[in-house]
């Protein structure tokens, strides 16, 4: 047994030392970076200028949009990708025919990349192509927007997109969940006189929970960290007034256009921080329930 | 032993691989000329160059996108890596010196201005924005000018219109306009440099020359009248732009006035090579309202890395790059006048012999928009100022953010 132990922490040593330095090392780099002056390329006396960076940030008029923004985002983002995502697992357990067609369908957005999304939704949007055409052309001119080009829509045309791309994932997810569930349970209420309403309230959406579960954390982190489809869609100045603006769009224009490496060190801390709250959670649930398993 | 055989044979086909190479020597380029003209100007450069030097082989390295945003990233990457290419593209003026030069990462070029007697066929305004701290750190290769008005003639015949010399003609123009049904004045900001750039030739329109060059060195106070009246003035100018200016890059704004549906648009001269490249003719051109007798000017260089890993044929490429037969190539193709004052106009088009003859007079102010008058971190903030201001035309805010810039930048002290 102790020899078992022993090869396998000589297999599991590469990789363990491997994200210790590039995951978490890198992570401590970058704490201890937001703390100091390394706010240009050369900077001759690194010094320790304890929370500045992270004072002036919250103090940043774009920074701020960007937290708004990711609010925004993540309000339209997840609701609308859970909603769209149950929705059609339903109506795919029904016994649909032609479901393996569907579901092929359903999902193939989350096969392309954020930013081939991106640019494909950027000409759908775009005000004088694409949707508004289509919406002239079927009679619903009122439905016409500026989308990404007009402040007042912004960052809700990017979590349209967002919402397309991802709904054939919790799709995926709640399909897999519902299939999960034993037939008994719906012959018992059907038994009781459970109306169809009944069954899927009382014994669906519970039955759920742990789908719906892990699909916001997956998609809670997904709208923290969007970066290629708003970069996609917008532009990389983040659209008029910053209104399509995120968090990660700001570090990657501090860093690499101004240089200012001690401040977008602190942006991917904060970033950290907000994903955290979502993860770590997560994980104390999930633990919680392996053991008592 | 059947392995050894085929160890040694591997081992040898490197050694003559390497044998090869070492002879031929290699030349990296590192640009963001990846379209059109410029990427034509590019190649005739290296063919000039691989006629001279037969036997160098030449690595294009060049990275896609506009005003080089992303090109800036990756060499940034590796230039603090220590894996430096031989030479690369660099905005003349503070883009070059304050982010590479201060930091002590560029070999400085006297040697070379001497032999080629350089100080003598560029301008003084240019030599002074390539020397820092008594020495020149880049080769130009060009000339640009950004404070260019361009103009669809049909509409100005149509409307008996001359091109506005001053604000106020403009504004009359405008208005004018704008009663029937056209879009006086064409915008595409969907990177908001081009909003940036044409809030610089505002700038100079009302500050002068001197006053808008002192805004670079602390001399013209960021928070006095006038860049108030500069933003005010810009604010006003963006009442007349088509309103789907967010959505349209520089050069889908230039189809407008292609298209007829706009009459005028302030931009840099690489629209020129844009209306030949698209067959368009029927354009006219005129320095930008209040811009008259000044040349607002970026220039495409290149220098010398510290750690170029082939620095002779570095040198060799600089020396073709500063040459007059180099530049007399370069130029016509890119759409960019010679950065030397010797160049045989002949072998321009009409605008870019205008725009050789204006070189020689005016004033030459570096542009803000393309790196040439502040570092790379000022114009970022100036930038964001811009994605505001565009929107909410909020002057106070927009002055206040200004005159932090400038704070920050560590030039001016209030």
């Amino acid at each position: 047994m102790r020899r078992y132990r022993r090869v396998a922490f000589l297999l599991l040593a590469p990789s363990l030392v491997l994200v210790a330095l590039f995951v978490y090392g890198f992570i401590l780099w970058t704490g201890w970076l937001s703390l100091t002056n390394q706010n240009d390329l050369f900077v001759p006396h690194v010094r320790f200028v304890g929370l500045a960076n992270y004072l002036r940030l919250f103090h940043h008029p774009r920074f701020l949009i960007d937290l708004k923004n990711t609010l925004t985002f993540s309000l339209i983002f997840i609701p609308g990708s859970l909603v769209l995502g149950l929705v059609g697992a339903l109506l795919l357990n029904t016994g649909v025919r032609g479901e393996g067609f569907f579901r092929t369908v359903f999902l193939m957005p989350m096969a392309l990349s954020f930013i081939v999304t991106g640019v494909a939704w950027r000409w759908l949007m775009n005000p004088s192509s694409g949707l508004n055409l289509l919406f002239s052309a079927l009679g619903l001119g009122f439905l016409k927007s500026g989308w990404y080009t007009d402040p007042a829509v912004g960052i809700k045309a990017v979590a349209l997109a967002a919402v397309w791309q991802l709904s054939g994932y919790t799709m995926a997810l709640y399909l897999a969940g519902l299939r999960a569930i034993p037939p008994v349970f719906y012959e018992a209420a059907e038994v009781d006189g459970a109306s169809p309403w009944q069954a899927f309230r009382y014994i669906t959406l519970p039955l759920l929970t742990p789908v719906t579960l892990s699909a916001v954390i997956v998609l809670g982190h997904i709208s923290l960290k969007i970066f290629d489809l708003v970069i996609a869609i917008a532009g990389i100045s983040g659209g008029p007034a910053f209104s399509s603006d995120v968090p990660a769009l700001f570090m990657f224009v501090t860093t690499f256009q101004a240089n200012r490496f001690a401040q977008g060190a602190a942006i991917s801390i904060v970033l950290l921080v907000l994903v955290s709250f979502l993860v770590i959670p997560y994980l104390y649930w999930s633990l919680r329930r392996e053991v008592a398993e | 032993m059947k392995l050894g055989k085929w160890s040694a044979g591997i081992l040898l086909g490197f050694a003559l691989a390497g044998l090869a190479l070492a002879q031929g020597g290699k030349l990296e380029i590192f640009s963001w000329w990846t379209t059109g003209g410029e990427a034509a100007g590019l190649f005739k450069l290296f063919e000039l160059y691989k006629q001279k030097h037969p036997g160098v082989e030449i690595i294009n390295a060049a990275v896609a996108g506009g005003a080089g945003s992303n090109a800036k990233a990756v060499l940034k990457t590796r230039m603090l890596g220590g894996d430096p290419p031989d030479s690369f593209q660099v905005h003349m003026g503070h883009e070059l010196i304050d982010t590479w030069v201060t930091t002590g990462f560029m070999e400085p070029l006297d040697q070379l201005y001497k032999e080629y007697g350089w100080e003598k066929v560029f301008p003084k305004g240019v030599l002074a924005l390539l020397k820092w701290n008594g020495h020149y750190w880049s080769v130009p290769a060009n000339i640009h000018r950004a404070n260019v008005l361009w103009y669809n003639k049909a509409i100005f015949e149509k409307y008996g219109l001359k091109p506005p010399k001053t604000f106020d003609e403009f504004f009359a123009i405008a208005e004018k306009l704008k009663k029937d049904g056209i879009i006086p004045l064409a915008l595409g900001d969907n990177g908001i440099w081009a909003s940036t750039h044409l809030f610089e030739t505002v700038l100079i329109g009302t500050l002068g020359p001197e006053g808008y060059k002192g805004l670079w060195t602390g001399q013209t106070d960021w928070r006095g009248p006038g860049v108030k009246k500069a933003l005010e003035t810009f604010a006003r100018m963006l009442d007349y732009v088509n309103p789907d200016h967010a959505a349209r890059s520089w050069d889908q704004a230039n189809d407008l006035i292609i298209q007829g549906k706009a009459a005028m648009y302030i931009h840099g001269d690489w629209v020129n090579a844009d209306y030949l490249a698209k067959k368009f003719s029927g354009y006219g051109w005129a320095p930008a309202p209040g811009n008259y007798g000044v040349y607002d000017a970026l220039s495409d260089t290149f220098g010398l890395p510290k750690k170029a890993p082939h620095r002779q044929e570095a040198i060799w490429w600089l020396e073709l790059v500063g040459s007059k037969e180099g530049q007399e190539a370069f130029n016509p193709l890119k759409g960019s006048i010679c950065a030397r004052t010797d160049c045989d106009p002949k072998l321009f088009n009409p605008y870019l012999q205008w725009a050789m003859q204006q070189w020689k007079t005016d004033t030459i102010v570096p542009s803000l928009a393309h790196g040439a008058a502040a570092k790379e971190s000022w114009l970022a903030a100036i930038n964001d100022t811009m994605s505001l201001f565009v929107t909410n035309k909020n002057v106070a805010q927009a002055q206040n953010m200004l005159a932090q810039a400038c704070v920050d930048a560590g030039v001016c002290t209030r």
